[in-house]
């Protein structure tokens, strides 16, 4: 699984973006995405997913059940 | 001066016409709306050149934030290129822009720092007061390190003579003092609400910390810890540091005096005590469960409680982040993102110092004027001490209609002199004639401390309205300076109380205007 976020919730603050240590997020027309082919729920980083943890709007980084697990390697 | 475009006719070569005028024109032609006018030389804090050290005082002079007397003639601005944060603030609904330093409840245009630098030089271009560039909310400055010293950097190498600041949470600020002291960045704001976690505690639900959340009073420790770092380490390189702190009435109201001393001792140079601003529609914590804001005569109380101990800043506006022009003014609707891209900029340093030089000369006739009035009040003791609003534009001169006035300036009037103690917000009561109600009684409440309003103008019927609220209004200094007329006013109304024809007493509290401050 991925994470994903919200698109009506994201504040398009940004705070995400420079966190994530797999630089899975990306800016699209004042919204933010996560790409899930690159997220690893900061598994192998860090113990918190580093959006969910900064996000100011609770609710808005959350897992993206569509997407299978990710395996840590 | 070649290769000049856009130049306001007030700097060319007429500029020798009397500075008034000019700041006439300039405010029709321009739009110039409020500032305020007083010849105080007084920094916002009411501390004038003489109780300022001289290096700071040189630092200071020219800074629309920070000196009371200087944010009448000229103007800053800020642009929003940061929106990250690092903590969240209970009075914050971050959907809008940062609390620290607007207002919640606006959204501010989000600049990249390239655009940012732009809209900076052909404001600066145009309006020769500017002189000094913020980055604040929404967001926290030092959240975006690379955007907010991208934009520094550009502005450095294209304009010299702009002073940049910027404002924090000081959560980061530690790790970036020599950065901001590589930036030349000489004024910096931290927002200190607390030098308890457990008051903290109440006010910061939590901070982002080493790649975690952390909450309740650990949270408030370790901000609290990092600012007054930060603080010590600017102090330390010679950064000028200001401190705003946020007055939650039950929550650290009391706590803020403690707050003014910590800061004091690390070398703050001012403290900025503002109201919360609180409303449902905010979406905040604080809007939502009912926490209220203080009224105009608590936040004065406790603003006096801390004067003694340092400089005190009263003229803070809380204005929009994105905000363009003198104090109260806001110009930012032409120079939006739109407009900027096609804008054929020319930075014209020569022409912009010319400017600034007619204003210096403007600024002494204030303060001579101010000196001889108060000569006149020599050898007169009493302790009554009475507050009057002034409508003015700019130029320290009582020169705004009563209808048109989007703010009112407050002084304090007693045998020492006219302090200039804050200003009211109305915004605008009358968008053409008289005749609104309800806002007329905006104004009033948010006046109603005050025992006198000055005026260039007023119609018939706000004045009955005034006159019945017990509010002089007063239109005879008409476009004087503002603090020469308040003391010639003061005397009149000692000489009356003196005889009997007037009775003086203590007035009523005064509400703070909820909301953001958008000029119209
Ligand atoms: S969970 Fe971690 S890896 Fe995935 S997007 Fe968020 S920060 Fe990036
Ligand atoms: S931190 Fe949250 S609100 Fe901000 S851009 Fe990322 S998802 Fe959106
Ligand atoms: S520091 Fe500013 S942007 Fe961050 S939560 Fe507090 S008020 Fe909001």
């Amino acid at each position: 699984m991925s994470y994903k976020i919200v698109a009506s919730q994201c504040t398009g603050c940004s705070a995400c973006e420079p966190e994530c240590p797999n630089v899975a997020i990306t800016e699209k027309n004042g919204t933010f995405i996560i790409d899930p082919e690159k997220c690893t729920e900061c598994i192998g980083y860090f113990d918190t997913p580093q959006c969910v943890a900064v996000c100011p709007v609770d609710d808005t980084c959350v897992i993206d059940n569509a997407v299978p697990r990710y395996q840590a390697a | 001066m070649e290769g000049l475009i856009e130049q306001p006719e007030a700097e060319t070569a007429e500029a020798t016409t009397a500075m008034d005028d000019i700041m006439q024109k300039m405010a029709e032609h321009k739009g110039c709306g409020t500032s305020g006018g007083s010849g105080k030389a007084s920094c916002g804090s009411g501390a004038g050149e003489t109780d300022l050290p001289p290096e700071i005082w040189e630092k200071v002079k020219n800074h629309p934030c920070y000196s009371e007397e200087a944010h009448h003639h000229y103007a800053r601005m800020h642009v929003a290129v940061a929106p990250a944060c690092n903590i969240q603030c209970n009075y914050c609904n971050r959907k809008y822009d940062c609390a620290n330093e607007s207002r919640p409840g606006v959204v501010s245009e989000r600049l990249t720092p390239e655009q940012a630098t732009k809209k900076v030089l052909a404001v600066a271009s145009t309006i020769p007061q500017m002189t000094v560039l913020g980055i604040a909310g929404p967001g926290d400055a030092l959240a975006n390190p690379a955007k907010t010293f991208k934009t520094f950097e550009m502005i450095m190498e294209t304009a010299p003579d702009i002073k940049l600041c910027l404002s924090t949470n000081g959560l980061a600020l530690p790790d970036y003092v020599d950065e901001i002291a590589k930036y030349n960045v000489d004024h910096v704001t931290i927002t200190i609400n607390m030098v308890d976690p457990e008051v903290g505690a109440k006010i910061y639900p939590w901070i982002f910390w080493e790649h975690k959340r952390v909450t309740g009073v650990e949270a408030s420790r370790i901000l609290s810890e990092r600012q007054l770092k930060g603080l010590e380490m600017l102090s330390e390189r010679g950064i000028l540091c200001k401190v705003n702190s946020v007055m939650i009435p039950g929550i650290n109201d009391e706590h803020l005096v403690e707050v003014n001393k910590a800061v004091k001792s690390r070398g703050a140079f001012l403290h900025n005590i503002m109201p919360l601003i609180s409303a449902p529609e905010h979406g905040t914590v604080f809007g939502l469960n009912g926490q209220r804001g203080p009224s105009a005569q608590e936040l004065k109380a406790l603003q006096d409680a801390c004067e003694g101990e340092m400089n005190m800043m009263r003229h803070c506006r809380q204005c929009r982040a994105d905000a363009v022009g003198l104090l109260g003014e806001d110009r930012s609707a032409e120079f939006t993102t739109e407009k900027i891209m096609e804008m054929d900029v020319q930075y014209d340093l020569s022409s912009r110092q010319a400017y600034q030089a007619k204003v210096e000369e403007e600024r002494q006739a204030t303060v001579s004027a101010k000196k001889e009035e108060l000569e006149s009040l020599a050898g007169e003791f009493t302790d009554i001490k009475i507050l009057v609003a002034v409508a003015t534009k700019g130029g320290g001169r009582i020169n705004e209609h009563f209808g048109h006035a989007k703010e009112f300036q407050v002084y304090e009037l007693s045998t020492e002199g006219a302090k200039f103690v804050g200003h009211r917000r109305v915004d605008l009561y009358c968008q053409g004639g008289y005749g609104e109600e309800d806002a007329l009684e905006t104004v009033i409440r948010a006046i109603q401390d005050c025992t006198a309003v000055f005026v260039s103008k007023i119609g018939g019927c706000p004045k009955n309205d005034l006159i019945k609220a017990g509010i002089d209004p007063v239109d005879q200094y008409a476009l004087e300076f503002i603090e020469k007329s308040a003391i010639a006013y003061f005397k009149d109304y000692l000489a009356k109380v003196k005889s009997g024809e007037i009775e003086h007493s203590e007035r009523a509290d005064a509400t703070i205007r909820q909301g953001a401050y958008i000029a119209a």
